[in-house]
């Protein structure tokens, strides 16, 4: 009674109650406004990132290949060893007959750049695997060199003086040659998934930093899937809440937050300088990224844990189960979605962590993939990283590549967070 | 009127005196509790409660939000050690053997000692693994026809086997707050406890579903000692034999429930009962 009297009846049709609202309507409109601004910025930022990526990287999943008619004279390759034939005059001469007018060594060393390097080795291998074609003609397609495969993708200007140009005006006319004779193609560039790296870019490929990686992923996971439940379970179901405990936590929140290049240098320093595992192995990485995932791990299985609703451990306890029993029939079961989730959220982190990996050394120059965890190796990131160092223009775009194949694999492995999460979630 | 006990909150508490009226006809003791007081940390939450529960009857807790009622229902299957800061003084006795004993195996405990929340709590697994449950980490069933047998008549007692018999493999979480309440007690009574602590059974459920469980409650008193808590005084009057009335962490009054309703010793109940405060 007193309190209307205090203020008198509202009259909510009056014109200061109308613009009162107004204004409560504008407030809400403009945080709607900025919102929506916030997002578009971010959206449009990711979208120039990706097409910058697509623009640059897409050439390199494409490789231009000359065809190429090798004779396989019985005088450079010997049929009882064929290994050790002259393969380098078998190169020569194949690429001479093509193109008969280079006939001073000048031209016909011009002549020699136009395959790549190693197309000796490619001839090798081929005729080792198939001994029956000495005597005869073998035909291959091997990738160009590097400056054809970018005059190829049209990333050379031909108008250009010769002097300013990669590719000089005696190639630009053996390799016009060559496309008048069909002999030029640029299929999809299988190597750069089946190759491991190599100094000439138009060989150089991401397998071993495949293999690196996820054989470092695996011992990250291998490690701190299990040592992580365990610290979680303990902390969140038996330790105690005293002092101790609420310093762990404390810390275990900080290591969350500790640059992982600190990591990197604990792992050198611990991991190969005290334990003496062989540097740039993927065991060392694996290792070093384990110790970065540890604390996120810890972390998301203890919010998991917590989110398990305490009417179901009272439940379970109620009818006499045992501390074990709650956590491993009802606790942990339920918690296994979230997990899962926050685990390959974790290991995706540590699939695109770099600078702890460059501590350990897995940034050599290796090439073939690692044959095991101790063998040296490289990581996806630190693969990308080597040949964003490099000068050769095909090393720009297979950066752009490499890093498109990185943000890939970070799609599936997120799109197999979110998959885990609604299949697991939905049976409860 | 009320001022005085609620003054009892902050100044220590003086000796209680509980006013207890015996049955007319006493029952043997099943669980016999003795100065039980109950800490939170620094705060005091029980003050020295001794009580004696009759085998096979129903004993109903009542009293004001906040009293201790939940507090001391838990201490009978020592469900407070899951709490952190809970300290239990005080002797409590089932069937003459100390319940906080070493020798006594909490699970062991609990599995004699059932308990139905408030708020039912079926795990997210099908109606038979529910009730499967206890009887499987106990190890009562020797074979897999005596599982399913124990689970049919636990349903059964619970009333509740004529309508889920159709379905015993599909989610507990599926059945409507009755049934999810009536399952929780099969899940209970399936490790045939001696003594079954409800905690507020039926404050999540409608009319209908309340008369069923408590129809089901009076049945469960053949072969149960049951300790109830309720918020509904026609509750406690309609299927308890003995009434206790708890205030502010104290046992005021206890004896036969109509003797309580009817004709209470103690003023404080009286007002309670008949809606002057609390
Ligand atoms: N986990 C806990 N930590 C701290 N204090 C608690 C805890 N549980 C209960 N208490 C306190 O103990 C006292 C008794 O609580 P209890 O839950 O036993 O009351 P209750 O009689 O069951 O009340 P209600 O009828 O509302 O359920 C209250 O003052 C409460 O605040
Ligand atoms: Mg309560």
């Amino acid at each position: 009674m007193s309190e209307t009297a205090l203020t008198g009846p509202v009259d909510w049709t009056s014109d200061q109650a109308a613009g009162r609202r107004r204004s409560r309507h504008a407030a809400n409109r403009r945080l709607q406004f900025y919102g929506i601004a916030a997002i578009s910025t971010a959206v449009g930022l990711l979208g120039i990132l990706i097409a910058t990526l697509v623009i640059g990287g897409y050439p390199a999943f494409f490789q231009t290949k000359l065809t190429i008619d090798f004779p396989i004279k019985a005088e450079y390759v010997d049929a009882a060893d064929p290994a050790a034939g002259n393969y380098r005059n078998v190169v020569r001469d194949a690429l001479r007959e093509l193109a008969p007018e280079a006939t001073t060594p000048a031209q016909q060393r011009q002549l020699g750049q136009l395959l790549t390097n190693n197309a000796q080795f490619f001839v090798r291998d081929a005729v080792v695997a198939n001994p029956s074609v000495i005597g005869r003609t073998l035909t291959l397609t091997l990738p160009a060199a590097d400056p054809i495969d970018q005059l190829n993708k049209g990333l050379i200007d031909r108008d250009l003086p010769e002097s300013q140009r990669r590719v000089n005006d005696l190639q630009l006319g053996y390799y016009d040659t060559l496309v008048a004779g069909g002999r030029v193609s640029a299929p999809f560039n299988w190597a750069l998934f089946f190759n491991s790296d190599s100094r000439f870019p138009e060989l150089a490929g991401l397998a071993g930093a495949i293999t690196g990686s996820f054989y470092a992923l695996l011992i990250c996971f291998l490690i701190s899937f299990p040592v992580g439940i365990a610290a979680a379970i303990y902390l969140e179901e038996f330790a105690p809440r005293n002092r101790w405990t609420y310093l762990i936590e404390v810390n275990i929140n900080n290591l969350a937050a500790v640059p992982s290049i600190v990591f990197g240098l604990l792992g050198l320093a611990v991991f190969i300088q005290i334990f003496g595992i062989p540097r740039s192995a993927p065991l060392a990485g694996g290792m070093v990224l384990a110790l970065m995932t540890l604390p996120t791990m810890i972390i998301v299985t203890r919010n998991a844990l917590k989110a398990v609703p305490p009417s179901i451990r009272e439940g379970a306890l109620g009818v006499g189960a045992s501390k074990h029993q709650v956590i491993m029939h009802h606790v942990l079961p339920l918690a296994l979605p979230g997990i899962l989730t926050g685990t390959i959220i974790g290991l995706a982190q540590a699939l695109g962590e770099t600078a702890p990996l460059l501590l350990v050394g897995m940034n050599a120059f290796i090439t073939s993939p690692p044959g095991g965890i101790l063998e040296a190796s490289t990581a996806l990131p630190t693969q990308i990283f080597i040949w964003a160092d490099s000068p050769e223009r095909g090393f720009t775009s297979r950066t752009s590549a490499g890093i498109l194949v990185l943000l890939g694999f970070l799609i599936v492995m997120n799109g197999i967070a979110i998959f885990l999460r609604q299949r697991l979630e939905r049976r409860w | 009127m009320a001022d005085v006990a609620l003054a009892t909150r902050d100044v220590p508490t003086p000796e209680f005196q509980t006013v207890r009226t015996p049955d007319p006809h006493p029952r043997p003791t099943k669980v016999k509790a003795d100065n039980v007081k109950v800490f939170y940390g620094q705060k005091q939450a029980l003050n020295g409660v001794s009580i004696d529960i009759p085998v096979k009857s129903v004993t109903a807790f009542i009293g004001p939000s906040g009293c201790g009622k939940s507090t001391f229902l838990r201490c009978l299957n020592r469900m407070n050690d899951t709490i952190d800061g809970c300290r239990v003084e005080g002797e409590i006795l089932l069937d003459n053997r100390d319940i906080y004993d070493a020798s006594l195996d909490v699970v062991e405990l609990r599995a004699r000692v059932g308990m139905v929340f408030q708020k039912p709590n079926p795990f997210p697994k099908s109606i038979f693994d529910n009730v499967a449950y206890g009887p499987k980490i106990h190890g009562l069933a020797r074979s897999k026809a005596e599982l399913e047998e124990i689970v049919v008549s636990s349903l059964q007692k619970a009333s509740l086997f004529n309508e889920v018999k159709d379905r015993l493999h599909e989610p507990g979480t599926g059945l409507s707050g009755g049934q999810q309440q009536r399952l929780c007690i099969a899940r209970t009574i399936a490790v045939s406890p001696d003594v079954i602590l409800m905690d507020e059974p039926c404050s999540a459920l409608d009319p209908i579903a309340t008369a069923k469980v408590e129809e089901l409650i009076d049945e469960l008193r053949e072969n149960f000692t049951i300790v109830i808590v309720t918020h509904s005084m026609q509750q406690a009057a309609r299927v308890s034999q003995r009434t206790a009335f708890f205030h502010l962490g104290t046992l005021v009054e206890e004896g036969p429930t109509d003797h309580v309703f009817t004709n209470p010793s103690e003023r404080r109940t009286q007002d309670y009962i008949t809606g002057r405060f609390g």
